[in-house]
């Protein structure tokens, strides 16, 4: 049979939904966390705090979103045919939420026992979620770039996950490897390779789309992908090459693509047809933003060793990272995907049309809006407690009424989404 | 050319007409909105015919497949009628809220289906129905329109 005949095979409206209703409580335990810990805590990328804070959204909020979207992404864009998805979803996002508090509690206490426990249940998560989506993804009869960046990022997810296991085994048992550059490498695959390669696969697919924008040129999706995996490669093999202006001489070719990315994105969303402004395009523009003020200032770090010499510095570029840029954009993601699945869930329940409500009903767009302000505020916040450690604890307070305002909105689309299906169930009923 | 290519170029038709209904009903322009949004109706309805009544049933003909893709764009088809049935509604009432509600859950469904089309029913029938004049007719059809 011709897979593509199998158009409608989106998973049940709860596999993306479990990942998605877990993420934003991260991002609250991360508030909490800096709330908690104060100024000192942001001294250096090294400090149990920043450490755990790192893992909290990078796993918590960034990789529970990002798992959950592609379950539904894949079948739905690329025709992939995921494997029992209400399966894997159930077993996956449990054993990646207590694996994330190991990992996180191992790095807080310093406890080389959680650490070394957490190992081996990610890579059995990430283990079967990598070869449960690679199939899918190898599979399918579609062709195009979102495809190639869908391939190039689960292939980086398993790299990332692999140098992480490394090194917290390491750790555990005392054994002697290079850590730093193991972290850096672990940093740039996990960031670059997963997280970015996944944004830009999704975003030649859903710019467009959301904001009736041009197409991202074709030269742009055909070389995107492939240079930033070399770039990784290069980057990679600063194990093996024993000069200190390699990581400088690969950083900025890095960088570069890295805002013409941005750069590309903004330019199409502000020429595009579409006039309308929604929190999607907000978070999209502030996501953007935040990479191209990352890129300048992972530049000036490499080109200016005496300012780049202040530890703080880095964790300044981590808060523009994972704050500025991949909270924001996830969070318009989300925005746009749940009330949309609310209604492409309830309409075909069979009810008339008329009595499925549309998407603006789903979340309200002041609420998303309001709490769009919010995350904004505690992004400049972020970044301005990185040097003034004396605002740290406001910070880490409004990041996380932001995390709970979206998780509170996420929740509020869920019960509606209830609420209808139970009233549209009941109307059957009585016919 | 390939025959569906009309088809392709009238989705980005449709996308310039539906930008500027939502955006004049969005500033409460409702004059200019009843204009712009009966000819986002009218375009919408000429593609959707056009393809339910020349492209899908000549498909089916060619491949005998009667149940899979054309059947999932025939429903979709009849979704995106219900909500711009909705607009109309919303449009009359002058309900800004409700017309920029159904204009969101329209455009995401708009465009999932013109990207389900464009990248494999459109191939499909470019390759069933190479040799036919369905292109012809369809280029035609879009034209008087």
């Amino acid at each position: 049979m011709h897979p593509s005949l199998s158009f409608d095979q989106a998973p049940p409206i709860s596999v993306p939904y479990r990942f998605f209703l877990a993420a934003p409580w991260f991002g609250v335990m991360a508030g909490i966390l800096l709330a908690w810990s104060g100024g000192d805590a942001l001294a250096s990328r090294w400090t149990p705090e920043v450490l755990a804070l790192t893992h909290l959204i990078a796993l918590g909020f960034m990789l529970q979103t990002m798992c959950g979207a592609l379950f539904q992404f894949i079948p739905v864009a690329v025709g992939g045919n995921v494997w029992r998805p209400k399966l894997v979803a159930n077993t996956v996002q449990p054993l990646l939420l207590l694996a994330t508090l190991l990992l996180v509690a191992g790095l807080l206490f310093s406890r080389p026992g959680l650490l070394s426990a957490a190992a081996p249940l990610f890579l059995l998560a990430i283990g079967g979620f990598v070869v449960v989506v690679a199939l899918a993804l190898w599979r399918t009869p579609a062709t195009g770039m979102t495809l190639w960046a869908l391939r190039m990022a689960i292939g980086s997810l398993a790299i990332t996950v692999l140098l992480g296991s490394l090194m917290v085994e390491a750790l555990a048992y005392g054994l002697s490897v290079p850590i730093l550059e193991l972290a850096n490498i672990h940093l740039a695959w996990g960031l670059g390779g997963w997280a970015l390669m996944l944004l830009a696969g999704v975003s030649y697919y859903v710019v467009p789309m959301f904001q009736l924008t041009r197409p991202y040129p074709l030269w742009f999706t055909r070389w995107f992908g492939p240079l930033l995996l070399l770039l990784l490669l290069a980057w990679s093999s600063q194990l093996l090459v024993d000069d200190a202006r390699w990581p400088l001489l690969v950083a900025l070719p890095l960088l570069l693509l890295v805002s013409v990315y941005a750069g590309m994105t903004l330019w199409l969303q502000y020429t595009r047809r579409r006039k309308i402004h929604d929190a999607t395009s907000m978070c999209f523009r502030m996501a953007m933003a935040s990479m191209l003020a990352f890129a300048i200032s992972g530049a000036t770090f490499f080109l200016l060793p005496e300012l780049g010499a202040d530890p703080r510095f880095v964790v300044w570029l981590g808060m523009l990272a994972f704050a500025g840029v991949f909270v924001s954009a996830i969070t318009g993601m989300m925005y746009k995907i749940v009330p949309f699945l609310n209604w492409l869930h309830l309409q075909r329940l069979g009810a008339p049309l008329s009595s499925v409500p549309n998407m603006n009903k789903m979340i309200p767009p002041e609420a998303m809006t309001g709490q769009l302000r919010l995350h904004a505020l505690a992004v400049v916040l972020l970044l301005a407690a990185v040097w003034q450690p004396g605002l740290a604890r406001l910070a880490g307070v409004a990041f996380a009424a932001s995390c709970a305002w979206l998780g509170w909105n996420l929740v509020g689309a869920v019960r509606r989404y209830q609420t209808f299906r139970d009233r549209i169930r009941a109307a059957g009923l009585h016919h | 050319m390939s025959i569906t290519a009309p088809l392709f170029q009238h989705h980005k038709h449709c996308d310039e007409l539906f930008a500027a209904a939502e955006e004049a009903c969005a500033d409460g322009n409702w004059a200019a909105g009843e204009g712009a949004f009966a000819l986002l109706v009218d375009q919408l309805e000429t593609h959707f015919t056009s393809e339910e009544q020349l492209l899908f049933p000549a498909f089916e003909a060619a491949t005998g497949m009667t149940s899979g893709p054309t059947e999932i764009m025939r429903g979709e088809h009849r979704q995106m009628r219900d909500l711009l049935a909705q607009m109309q509604a919303a449009l009359a009432s002058r309900d800004s809220d409700a017309f920029g509600g159904g204009a969101e859950t329209l455009l995401i469904l708009m465009q999932q289906h013109n990207m389900k089309e464009e990248n494999i029913l459109y191939p499909m029938c470019d390759n069933a129905l190479g040799a036919s004049d369905v292109g012809a007719l369809l280029a035609e059809r879009l034209k008087a329109s």
